[in-house]
């Protein structure tokens, strides 16, 4: 396939593994290992078992009918903000850990940025009965409150980190951290398509099944399993991954990725890495990562917590790179704009993540029989208060 | 003979010399002070240090502790970029014959441009590259050849978890020393190393390898300086040196203590 991963774990000029000599073994180990056991019919089946009857998948492929009729085109919402946990972050959850039973890991660690990958790792640890812990920046913990709860409640220890920005690139360094510390007994479950190989193409594997229903959910609804057009929200880029993985090679899709713009690209306060960002590394891959002339790397904002990220996914960087995914930003309030107009058009809160990639719908020519897929990645209810701040509604 | 031994690269040279009680400091460039540079290392040449890696500044450090990640964050607030360090060391080899390897992570590196990267080290003196997130394949690929074109030698880490096919793999592509991390864990220090930390170093040494070793993370105090010499040639130490030079009125003096409280002996002038 063209867009796949190579041996080495590069998409085009992108990917690798730039990991310390310390991590090599655990690295390794998940690299010979990864296919051997996601492609087992056993880890098939109870992967499929726990999305169907944990997860609650499939998820609906919603006709947005008062959406459609505003933007002119057919407009069809992937509903991952009904998954268990209110995001697509547990379709890898649920892989990984099985995978890390499967590698006989006894604990989890796991980064997160606004809580939503944490939640989901601190469930299917709860679930499998497993240690956990979750690396989450100081500043990200008071301004995400209570997702910090209901990690701890679901017996996560979350444990604050407090070097560098505070945020979630230092969360995952802190998680690298304690992997080094901690070769041997514990896995960990990286939360996007970031990373050193083989987590990328690992975590796109996983959230893979949101395009696999896709094509199934749209054939029965449509009499076609290709789409116009498919949009898709990205920080790191696991929920645009999952959603443009089986589309990639169909080129007569066109696939959209939408960046955080915060206050605008020009303003200094972007997450768009796309726009601002140059060839780097950062957490164990060579991708496009925002960072100074020196190659110190830049703190990204949004005003969405799981955009703010300053790299984005080896494999998006790839597909942006060859021109097979088209990349748009939204700004903090286009964002916030498009996630009020769902609320009040589909009585649907969206996560202001998702809500990025409804932003779009204003900057795209839309075609009136045009067939649009927007993956709502995540639901609102953990977004109330910034809505709430925003107040314009 | 002669002649050879003049070109010979700083690094081989010292541990022709000498194969045993080696000490290796580390500090951040442009820590605490950003004009520090330098004179640290000067200090460290006249106490007795057998060579220096100087850290070149990340923000985002993985395979460092609290110590180091603090004193690279400190280092950019104070304005520290690769390109000033090379400033700042045009003048090294009036002053320092000691080896001095550049330590740091690949990002700025590629950002500064691995060619002009390495002609700067090889114009202002510099010996060797410590670079931990860059692994072994990708060195052999893509760096390998750059970096020996300017008379750099890359040293590769190895840890208690490294195979032992793979460490004699590594053992193949090196031409200086190999840095052994004393333990699972980032840069930090400790009191002592357990039993089971000197049956690792044990284990290595009974390799026979090729290149000698040199023992890093944890060193701290002349108890794990002692112990990391037994089955080394030496010992690299950063975030201790770190500790002692962060609040000081007196580098010179701190420095001359340090190595001495470290060596048991050195330390004259």
């Amino acid at each position: 396939m063209k867009y796949d991963v190579d041996s080495n774990g590069y998409y085009g000029q992108f990917g690798g593994a730039f990991i310390p000599e310390m991590l090599y073994p655990n690295i390794e180990e998940l690299r010979e290992q990864y296919l051997k056991i996601i492609e087992k019919e056993s880890f098939k089946a109870e992967f499929d078992d726990l999305l169907k009857q944990y997860v609650g998948r499939p998820t609906p492929l919603y006709f947005a009918k008062r959406l459609s009729e505003k933007y002119k085109a057919k407009i069809y919402l992937k509903r991952e903000d009904l998954c268990h946990t209110g995001a697509h972050k547990v379709n890898n959850t649920i892989g990984q850990i099985l995978l890390a039973k499967a590698l006989n890991k006894q604990k989890i660690i796991a980064e997160t940025g606004a809580g939503q990958h944490g939640v989901a790792t601190a469930t299917v640890c709860a679930l499998m009965g497993m240690e956990c812990i979750v690396y989450m920046g100081e500043v990200d913990m008071a301004r995400q409150r209570p997702n910090v709860e209901r990690m701890r409640l679901l017996g996560a220890e979350v444990v604050p980190a407090k070097s560098g920005s505070r945020t979630l690139k230092d969360a995952t360094n802190e998680a690298m951290r304690h992997w080094i510390s901690n070769p041997t007994d514990t896995h960990y479950i990286i939360g996007s398509v970031v990373g050193p190989h083989p987590y990328p193409d690992m975590v796109a594997r996983f959230q893979s099944v949101i395009s696999a229903e896709i094509r199934t959910q749209l054939s029965s609804l449509e009499g076609r399993a290709l789409p116009d057009k498919i949009i898709a929200c990205v920080g790191g880029g696991s929920n645009a991954a999952g959603a443009f993985y089986h589309y990639l090679n169909d080129e007569r899709v066109e696939l959209i990725a939408v960046e955080a713009a915060g206050k605008g690209n020009e303003s200094g306060k972007s997450a768009a890495t796309t726009v601002l960002g140059k060839p780097g590394v950062l957490h164990g891959s060579k991708t496009l990562l925002m960072q100074t002339e020196d190659g110190q790397v830049v703190e990204p904002y949004s005003i969405s917590a799981g955009l703010d990220y300053p790299g984005i996914g080896p494999i998006h960087a790839h597909l942006f790179d060859v021109g097979r995914v088209k990349f748009e930003s939204a700004t903090d309030q286009e964002a916030m704009e498009a996630g009020v107009e769902l609320s009040r058009l589909e009585g649907i809160i969206p996560a202001i993540e998702s809500a990025h990639a409804l932003a779009a719908l204003s900057k795209l020519e839309l075609k009136a029989d045009e067939i649009i897929v927007i993956n709502l990645s995540g639901r609102g209810d953990k977004d109330l208060e910034t809505y709430i701040k925003w107040g314009k509604y | 003979m002669q002649l050879e031994a003049y070109y010979m690269n700083r690094i081989n040279k010292l541990f022709n010399e000498k194969s045993s009680g080696i000490l290796s400091v580390y500090y951040t460039a442009g820590f605490p002070n950003i004009d520090d540079t330098l004179s640290i290392t000067q200090h460290l040449q006249s106490a007795g240090a057998d060579m220096v890696e100087i850290g070149i500044p990340f923000s985002d450090p993985v395979a460092d502790g609290p110590t180091i990640q603090e004193s690279n964050q400190k280092a950019l607030d104070n304005g520290m970029t690769l390109k000033l360090l090379f400033e700042q060391l045009k003048g090294l080899r009036e002053s320092v014959d000691i080896p001095v390897i550049l330590m740091g992570y690949i990002n700025p590196v590629i950002q500064f441009g691995l060619k002009d990267f390495c002609k700067a080290c090889q114009e202002v003196g510099v010996d060797g590259l410590i670079l931990p997130d860059l692994p072994v394949l990708e060195y052999q690929e893509h760096y390998q050849s750059t970096f020996q074109q300017y008379g750099l030698k890359n040293v590769f880490l190895i840890s208690p978890q490294t195979s032992e096919d793979r460490i004699k793999h590594i053992d193949s592509i090196s031409d200086s020393f190999i840095y052994m991390v004393s333990s699972a864990g980032t840069t930090g220090a400790k009191d002592k190393f357990s039993k089971e930390n000197m049956t690792y170093f044990q284990r290595i040494k009974d390799m026979e390898l090729n290149n000698p070793t040199l023992t890093g993370f944890g060193i701290s105090n002349h108890t794990t300086f002692e112990q990391a010499t037994q089955t080394s040639s030496g010992a690299i130490v950063g975030s201790a040196f770190i500790k002692t030079i962060t609040n000081s009125t007196d580098l010179k003096k701190d420095v001359h203590e340090f190595v001495k409280r470290l060596t048991g002996l050195r330390g004259t002038n």
